[in-house]
């Protein structure tokens, strides 16, 4: 249950949308679709699979070269458009395997075009977009720094095949010379190496932690349930500041990062000195 | 990981605190510090346990010659007692400039 | 007394590579005017390392320094290398975040305020694995406020290159700096051959690491500024006139329309020679792309 299946992505944005294809001229494996969330017009992106996409490493639900570009390009969109009116929400939805490992990817700056994703997103953020991340699958690495991670706001759902970390199990397991269950067991105690995405919510990241029965096969009621929570964090988002200081003001950051807030305590104090 | 304290009797005052060195593969960083009293105290930590007798070894020969008043902190990731001590000398050569 | 055929250059050379983080650091700065805050002494270190028996380094791998660059204030925040290989944990990448912050702060009050990031790094440091990730989306947040005020110029000399997460941070910098020898890419030959294969990527061969990911390589396809010789008045140099500079009209990782277009028109259905691809992926820049 906790491998990435490249279901829920398709599955969350045709509930929200009730679209299921790319925007004309972009890849299959990104889909773009605007929508009315309660009296908002929010835009959804998606990265999903596409088996045929142009890229053999990018092929089934990573984040590659094409997706990243494309996704920079419909975010760009919406703030442009935007300029002079009123913000509108941009919504991730994220389930991503990773980002894509090839030689392609590295030659032609795959660094930069995560690093484009990111830029679209963190500037839709500075200019006033409510930027929201609903992660309801994996969230992994580089492909989430990439699509979602400099949302205002993270939603998760609280399930199993619900993942955020920084490198899946099999690969870290392997790179720290453990086995797979070591690894779990350390993410017991050391709260930021868990792979459960309830330990996750303990370090202060997430806005909400969302329960959904079957998160593949939802049902109408909590689609709405899901709709109603992405409004309620919108509006948190209008109320608060651009930046992304809630990720260590929230109660449970105090708790979990208090080396992060001594650091910034002491550097600011020491800003000034002589 | 493994924490050691070793103590040493010290007669001369030091002026200023030094830092040298890495906490890499093979290396390690010593912090020294001016204390108060005539005693000299070490505090160590290294990644690779079951050495207490060579830290010792080390250091009683190194505070054979040095008499500091001083509180020095070690954080070690593996290194050879020759690399222990160039450090130490590293670091009293730097707070005595 | 014999020169061996070596030229004066060579002997001269004050290699900025075999410097630790502070070293570098301090170079960088208009004699004199550097401090370090929140150094070894303030004792700020992982929480998280001495609890799987690794030992910490007090400043956590990472060295902030205060001073002036060309005249100008400037921050410099370095990480350390041979510290868990510059991965970026909890205390390191908050040390980054915080001075960048700052720095944008003093932009606000009128105070024009660069920063220079030293990046030596396989990115997250797995031990901190989800504060290590969550903190490089905040370094990349920091670097997007402050890069709208002054340059945020980053700086990979080597041995261990920009890699993993933090190569976003290099994507989004005003400038990027490096030497021959540094390398800057999201993934590593090592972790690209246990994904997808050595066909893929062949971990063992080092003409073709350097060949993509290689200092040389990024210059000469418009990814890297400034390509420095290992030497460091070279390198001081090249930040200062970077810092004067100011910021850039746009920055890279805004050029879109320019860089979704070079991909698009790739022919996808072969591997291509590093080589042939500096004029491979410019070939079909439009007029109004080119500038």
């Amino acid at each position: 249950m906790s491998e990435y299946s490249g279901v829920r992505g398709t599955v969350w944005f045709h509930a929200f949308t009730g679209q299921s294809s790319p925007m004309h001229g972009d890849p299959k494996s990104v889909l773009t679709g605007d929508a009315s969330l309660s009296n908002e017009h929010a835009r959804f992106l998606c990265v999903v699979p596409d088996p045929h996409g142009r890229f053999p490493c990018a092929r089934h639900g990573e984040v590659g070269l094409e997706e990243a570009f494309t996704l920079a390009a419909r975010v760009r969109e919406v703030i442009e458009h935007d300029k002079n009116t009123i913000k509108r929400p941009i919504v991730a939805i994220v389930d991503v395997k990773s980002q894509a490992y090839g030689r392609r990817e590295e030659t032609a700056a795959i660094f930069l075009a995560a690093a484009a994703a990111a830029d679209a997103y963190g500037s839709a953020r500075l200019a006033g977009h409510p930027v929201i991340a609903l992660v309801v699958g994996h969230a992994l690495s580089g492909a989430f720094l990439t699509h979602g991670y400099q949302a205002n706001r993270i939603l998760a759902f609280d399930d199993d095949g619900v993942m955020i970390h920084a490198m899946h199990k099999e690969a870290a397991a392997r790179v720290t010379r453990r086995s797979v269950g070591e690894l779990e067991k350390l993410g017991k105690e050391i709260a930021p190496m868990s792979y459960d995405i309830r330990d996750y919510a303990k370090l202060g990241l997430l806005y909400k932690l969302l329960h959904v029965e079957n998160p593949e096969k939802p049902s109408q009621q909590e689609i709405r349930n899901v709709q109603n929570e992405l409004v309620a964090a919108i509006a948190d988002a209008r109320s608060g500041p651009v930046d992304l200081r809630n990720r260590l003001e929230s109660a449970a950051a105090r708790e979990t990062r208090k080396a992060s807030l001594l650091v910034r305590t002491r550097l600011e104090a020491q800003w000034l000195e002589k | 990981m493994e924490q050691i304290e070793l103590t040493y009797p010290a007669s001369r005052n030091v002026n200023k605190k030094a830092h040298v060195g890495v906490v890499g593969s093979g290396d390690l960083e010593v912090l020294l510090e001016p204390a108060e009293g005539e005693v000299a105290r070490v505090f160590i930590r290294t990644s690779v346990d079951g050495f207490r007798d060579t830290w010792k070894a080390v250091l009683d020969r190194f505070f054979a010659k040095y008499d500091g008043a001083v509180r020095i902190e070690i954080n070690d990731a593996g290194a050879t007692p020759g690399v222990v001590h160039l450090r130490l000398e590293q670091a009293v050569e730097v707070s005595e400039r | 007394m014999s020169s061996k055929g070596y030229s004066p250059d060579f002997f001269d050379r004050q290699s900025f590579i075999e410097l630790d983080a502070r070293e570098r650091a301090k170079a960088l700065f208009d004699e004199g005017t550097s401090r370090e805050l929140v150094g070894p002494f303030d004792r700020v270190e992982s929480p998280w390392l001495p609890m799987q028996g690794v030992t910490p380094q007090e400043d956590d791998g990472c060295v902030v320094m205060k001073g002036k660059i060309a005249g100008q204030a400037a921050v410099v925040v370095a990480l350390e290398g041979a510290f868990q290989g510059g991965s970026v944990g909890e205390v390191s990448g908050a040390k980054m975040t915080a001075a960048l912050d700052l720095a944008c702060a003093d932009n606000e009050k009128g105070i024009r305020t660069s920063a220079v990031i030293l990046l030596e790094t396989g990115g997250v440091r797995l031990q901190e694995a989800n504060l290590g990730l969550a903190v490089i989306a905040e370094i990349m947040a920091s670097i997007l406020a402050l890069r709208k005020y002054a340059p945020v110029i980053c700086l990979t000399a080597g041995t261990v290159g920009c890699f993993g997460g933090m190569s976003l941070a290099a994507g989004l910098a005003s400038y990027v700096v490096m030497t021959r020898e540094a390398r800057l890419g999201m993934n590593g030959p090592e972790v690209i051959e246990q994904e997808n294969g050595s066909e893929e990527f062949d971990s063992s061969d080092r003409a073709l690491i350097w060949a993509i990911h290689g200092g040389e390589q990024r210059y000469a396809t418009g990814l890297a500024d400034a390509l420095v010789g290992d030497d460091t008045p070279q390198v001081a140099n090249a930040i200062r006139l970077l810092v004067s500079k100011g910021i850039p009209p746009v920055h890279r990782s805004s050029q879109v329309a320019l860089y979704r277009n070079r991909i698009a028109k790739l022919d996808t259905s072969q591997q291509w020679d590093p080589k042939e691809f500096r004029t491979l992926w410019i070939t079909n820049d439009s007029n109004e792309d080119k500038r």
